[in-house]
């Protein structure tokens, strides 16, 4: 085990653990669709509309002024977090799917026209889907998907050639809801750079397990949310190269993102404010700075090496269930373990599972393509975060085993 | 034959015999088995429900002026719970369908599956149900 990790400090930090359902002590294997708070969160929460609640960027008043030095400290905490080289290139926003959603609408207004080409892969996420083909359908632009083999792996030769001069941008995710597998997006960005192409990558389901260096990767965009980092629900994060940023129009209209309004003619606000327009979900934005101040004590370090002791073990043991099928199964994953199990519905597992006090998602995790490739109508997942244990992996295995001579 | 709501009693009864969750599970499971069965030849997309993470067929059918319902899940669980519904509701004229006060389901513990946002789509079902005999009462009035 990890020599300055301390996995019962770790758990101490976080109350709802402690909780019971079902009467069994819960074991939440749902991290992947959210993560649970540490103390430090939910304090700041408090403590923000306890002291400080006020609107930001534009009162003059001592409230106002603190909650919005509160709500910049998290653009801060955020650009060195992901080493942005400037701090209006962190826009904040309600969460990924916003984030996909503005680069989308505002990239394509200005830059994507009849007859270009996006490019998405077989693993994505319904938000990394979805608001391209709206974007293809109103540009009459196609939307190009790069294959995955049955470990759910991209097939690397099919994305070069997808890239053409058509290719207009790339948007890809970094590790897979629903497989786990760790994408080589380094690789996926120098191909795309060859040819000028930006690429997006869509980092809900890696910020919170792999440091992220947005200037290392060299990438045009990245998005993540704040819900599933130990933080609050209802922010999240787009990052931007500047120059992006700068050439795109904005997305929504109101305030904070005008530099005047006349009824002739509005002027913009800079970044970033100019993406940034209405109220924010205040709270949430300040206390996304707690959520990373904890994981960077931690030690994103530490956290990928026990989470990958922990999925290594898990891999192990749930392989002991006789007549699963694990679904991903790449080299590359993080700590996601998407399973079905021969002759039971997923939906079922889930249940009783439920009934032991142990929380896993079923479903088609909001990536149907992803299932209809591999023919199923879902998985059970287990997604793993820092505060999981190995026991709670064997009675996750005891479980699955019960469901299964339940079931059968 | 009885009415429906002896059925609903009777269940009720027969469940109050299971304290343990694991074993009522088990007794769900069990009714899945003696589900009436619907014809292959059915199993088509306008005879699904909506909103069940697993899947759900139900074909009805009106004999002598009482409705029967034939169904079929690819989950187990769900299945028990479409055998529950198809026990106390099948054989029963449209207008007492349309009429019932579903109590037994509160009684038995399975409230939390009757959540509108709850996946097996057990809501969705007595919804669907009561759907056809509504529409099968208005065509026969």
């Amino acid at each position: 085990m990890l020599k300055n990790f301390d996995i019962n400090k770790v758990r101490a930090d976080f109350p709802i653990l402690r909780k019971q359902v079902n009467g069994k002590p819960l074991i939440y294997l749902d991290n992947g669709a959210t993560t649970q708070k540490p103390t430090k969160v939910i304090d700041a929460i408090v403590s923000y509309y306890s002291d400080m609640n006020s609107n930001i960027h534009r009162g003059v008043h001592y409230l106002s002024q603190i909650s919005t030095d509160a709500f910049e400290v998290t653009r801060r905490k955020v650009q060195t977090f992901i080493n942005a080289e400037y701090e209006h290139e962190i826009i904040i926003t309600n969460g990924t799917t916003h984030s996909i959603n503005l680069v989308a609408n505002c990239y394509g207004k200005a830059f994507v026209h009849a007859g270009d080409e996006i490019i998405i892969s077989a693993m994505e996420h319904h938000s990394n889907i979805v608001p391209w083909q709206m974007l293809c359908e109103e540009k009459d632009a196609k939307l190009k998907v790069i294959p995955m083999d049955e470990r759910g792996v991209l097939d690397m030769e099919a994305y070069k050639d997808l890239l053409s001069d058509r290719t207009k941008i790339v948007s890809i995710t970094y590790v897979s809801n629903a497989l786990g597998t760790i994408n080589p997006i380094k690789e996926i960005i120098r191909l795309a750079h060859e040819r000028n192409v930006p690429v997006l990558v869509d980092a809900a389901q890696a910020i919170q397990h792999l440091k992220i260096d947005v200037q290392e990767l060299d990438v045009d965009f990245l998005t993540f949310s704040g819900h599933k980092m130990y933080g609050p629900t209802g922010v999240g994060v787009l990052y931007g190269k500047q120059k992006w940023l700068n050439a795109m129009p904005p997305y929504q209209g109101g305030g904070d993102m005008i530099k005047d309004v006349t009824f002739e003619k509005t002027t913009y606000n800079e970044l970033p404010l100019k993406f940034e327009a209405g109220t924010p979900n205040i709270e949430a934005g300040i206390c996304l700075a707690n959520a990373i101040d904890y994981i960077e004590e931690i030690g994103l370090d530490q956290i990928k090496a026990y989470e990958d002791e922990l999925l290594n073990y898990a891999t192990t043991r749930l392989a002991e269930v006789e007549g699963i099928k694990f679904i991903g199964t790449s080299a590359q994953k993080s700590s996601v373990i998407s399973f079905v199990i021969e002759g039971v519905h997923p939906y079922d597992v889930g249940v009783i599972l439920d009934k032991l006090g142990i929380a896993v998602r079923t479903g088609h995790h909001c990536a149907q393509p992803v299932m209809d490739q591999f023919h199923i109508p879902g998985t059970v997942r287990a997604s793993l975060a820092m505060y999981n244990t190995k026991d709670e992996v064997d009675s996750l295995v005891e479980g699955v085993k019960r469901a299964v001579n339940m079931l059968k | 034959m009885m009415t429906i709501n002896e059925t609903q009693d009777e269940l009720i009864e027969d469940f109050s015999f299971y304290q343990d969750w694991m074993e009522k599970y088990e007794y769900i499971i069990q009714l899945g088995k003696e589900l009436p069965l619907i014809k292959e030849e059915y199993k088509q997309d306008q005879f699904i429900i909506k909103g069940c993470q697993s899947k759900v067929w139900l074909y009805p059918e009106l004999k002598e002026g009482k409705l029967y319902f034939t169904a079929d899940s690819d989950a187990v669980i769900t299945k028990g719970l479409v055998s529950l519904m198809v026990k106390v509701l099948s054989g029963h004229t449209p207008k007492e369908i349309v009429d019932t006060d579903l109590y037994f389901i509160d009684n038995i513990g399975l409230k939390e599956h009757l959540s509108p946002t709850r996946a097996n789509g057990l809501l969705s079902m007595v919804k669907q149900m009561k759907l056809y005999a509504i529409a099968l009462y208005a065509k026969h009035n």
